[in-house]
């Protein structure tokens, strides 16, 4: 397996804080792979550090290209979809609006199209509000919308920040499954930073737990998920 | 009731230029938030270089489209060397770079072109309209290129990608780059729309208020208050908010006694503190709600 995405000693600085004390992990073609840690751990801060949209240093590999220096939306163009936390929907815009600005990049129109009704295939729920404002579907519909928005770019890494925040349980477990099929079927790699560790555990192969801007464990889920005592100390549950 | 429908008339002819003003500080409004106060300089200034074409023989529509050109121009390379460094500035920085702007394009203007009162064509001439003694050839002109133009903005916005692409880099500017939108480049093609937007204001009021460096004061003040009425945050609120601006004026300056020609400014400034005081989101306008 080759590596897609490989992060060393990664610092990262919201003006004079440090946020990231040189963090390094990596990601394979086709895994899915979860960052776990509690709040204000630098989750978040690692997927904006990956996209440049904070400050940082240290080296970020993107398919043996490396990502540093490069703008936010350059970063975009090499097929990486970042679906950031809050899910950044276009609320004034219509679902299928918001469709189209995740495929803005791409120039084949045609594949455009096919790819908005592949979505509506994955998101029926999408369909059949179309033409509605993004900013009156529920939390639940809206982070379906924005992995449809961030699929529409036909990424090879998608890089989702709390996907299940603020949502229903059964919502969550549906979203999984959708995320874990786009996974298997669609050869994307992903992700996922959580604070649901349970169940973003269930879903990856890979785990990397931060605590305070360092990775402090990291392995296959299975055993993560196994291990009690890292469960208790670092995970919470 | 000739006299009401004259005056209504000529009031959505000068609220068509209210409306194209009004347009171009709200599409910068939503860019970068802030107020361009230069804007009608910027107009004054396309208006004079139009002037000056036509003073070498290029035909009316000729000068025209190319002071469009010139205008979409001189906005992006405005934005790029002044106002794309200021992106991080403070507000008042910002307003001290809109000051500048307005004073060096007001002088300029004066030292080139100097500062008395030029007579500029008009392309409909100046015969009733249709035969009616109501509204005027230039006037029903005036009306004809605007409605031609917002609807060309419509289609713009609503039905091509760089037109979505602008809106959304508009409206939320972090999701926009991360879709990967150059937001940089989208706010510097609105200053291009919005200078080219007054040019046509310009063109299309010099007729009639006469070309002269001090001309866009009175009518930018009107398009504030427009936009205000409007709402900053809503381009079609700016456009209707222009018309009504317009029909305001002229019914005021006719039938509230004293108020005449000398007092319809006031009236406009009037109406920008009672809009802000009763509604401050305008009749269209988003209220927004910061979280704290």
């Amino acid at each position: 397996m080759t590596t897609l995405l490989n992060v060393k000693d990664l610092r990262a600085y919201y003006g004079q804080v440090q946020a990231l004390h040189g963090l390094s992990f990596s990601l394979n073609e086709g895994s899915l792979v979860t960052l776990l840690g509690a709040n204000g751990a630098g989750k978040t801060t690692t997927l904006r550090a990956i996209c440049n949209m904070v400050r940082s240093t240290g080296g970020i590999e993107f398919d043996g290209k490396p990502l540093n220096n490069r703008s936010t939306e350059s970063i975009v163009r090499f097929g990486i979809a970042h679906v950031p936390q809050g899910r950044g929907t276009f609320t004034t815009m219509t679902v299928e609006e918001n469709l189209q600005l995740g495929a803005i990049t791409r120039k084949d129109s045609a594949g455009i199209v096919s790819d908005i009704e592949r979505m509506y295939a994955h998101f029926p729920v999408l369909k059949q509000r179309h033409t509605q404002q993004a900013g009156t579907l529920s939390g639940g519909e809206q982070q379906m919308l924005a992995v449809a928005r961030a699929l529409m770019l036909r990424p090879r890494l998608m890089l989702l920040d709390e996907p299940s925040f603020g949502l229903a349980p059964l919502v969550v477990r549906d979203l999984f499954g959708i995320l874990g099929k786009i996974n298997r079927e669609d050869k994307v790699s992903i992700l996922v930073v959580e604070q649901n560790a349970q169940l973003a555990l269930e879903l990856a192969d890979q785990a990397y737990v931060i605590e305070t801007g360092r990775i402090v464990m990291s392995g296959n889920a299975k055993d993560i998920a196994n291990n009690e005592e890292i469960r208790k100390s670092y995970l919470g549950y | 009731m000739e006299l009401f429908t004259n005056q209504v008339l000529a009031g959505i002819a000068t609220g068509a230029i209210y409306a194209c003003m009004a347009l171009a500080v709200v599409m910068i409004y939503q860019a970068i938030d802030h107020l361009n106060f230069a804007q009608g300089e910027m107009a004054m200034f396309s208006t004079f270089i139009s002037w000056q074409l036509m003073q070498w023989g290029v035909p009316y529509w000729a000068a025209f489209v190319i002071t469009l050109a010139f205008s979409f121009a001189a906005g992006i390379a405005i934005e790029r060397i002044l106002f794309k460094p200021l992106t991080k500035a403070p507000v008042l920085t910002n307003v001290a770079g809109f000051i500048a702007l307005f004073a060096i394009i007001n002088s300029s203007a004066g030292l080139i072109w100097d500062f008395t009162i030029k007579q500029y064509p008009t392309p409909f001439g100046s015969a009733p309209f249709l035969g009616s003694q109501l509204i005027s050839t230039h006037q029903a002109g005036m009306i004809g290129v605007t409605i031609l133009l917002l609807l060309g903005l419509y289609f713009f916005f609503q039905y091509t990608r760089i037109g979505l692409a602008m809106r959304a880099a508009a409206s939320v500017p972090e999701s926009a780059r991360l879709v990967g939108i150059n937001t940089s480049w989208m706010i510097a093609l609105g200053w291009g729309m919005a200078t080219a937007i007054g040019s046509i204001a310009g063109m299309l009021i010099a007729p009639v208020v006469f070309l002269e460096p001090n001309m866009m004061g009175g009518v930018l003040i009107y398009g504030f208050a427009a936009a205000v009425l409007g709402g900053l945050t809503s381009p079609f609120g700016a456009v209707v908010g222009g018309f009504l601006v317009g029909v305001f004026e002229n019914l005021a300056g006719t039938y509230i006694p004293g108020v005449g020609n000398e007092l319809k400014l006031p009236i406009a400034l009037a109406l920008i503190i009672s809009v802000l005081v009763v509604k401050p989101a305008g009749l269209f306008g988003r209220h927004i709600v910061k979280r704290v």
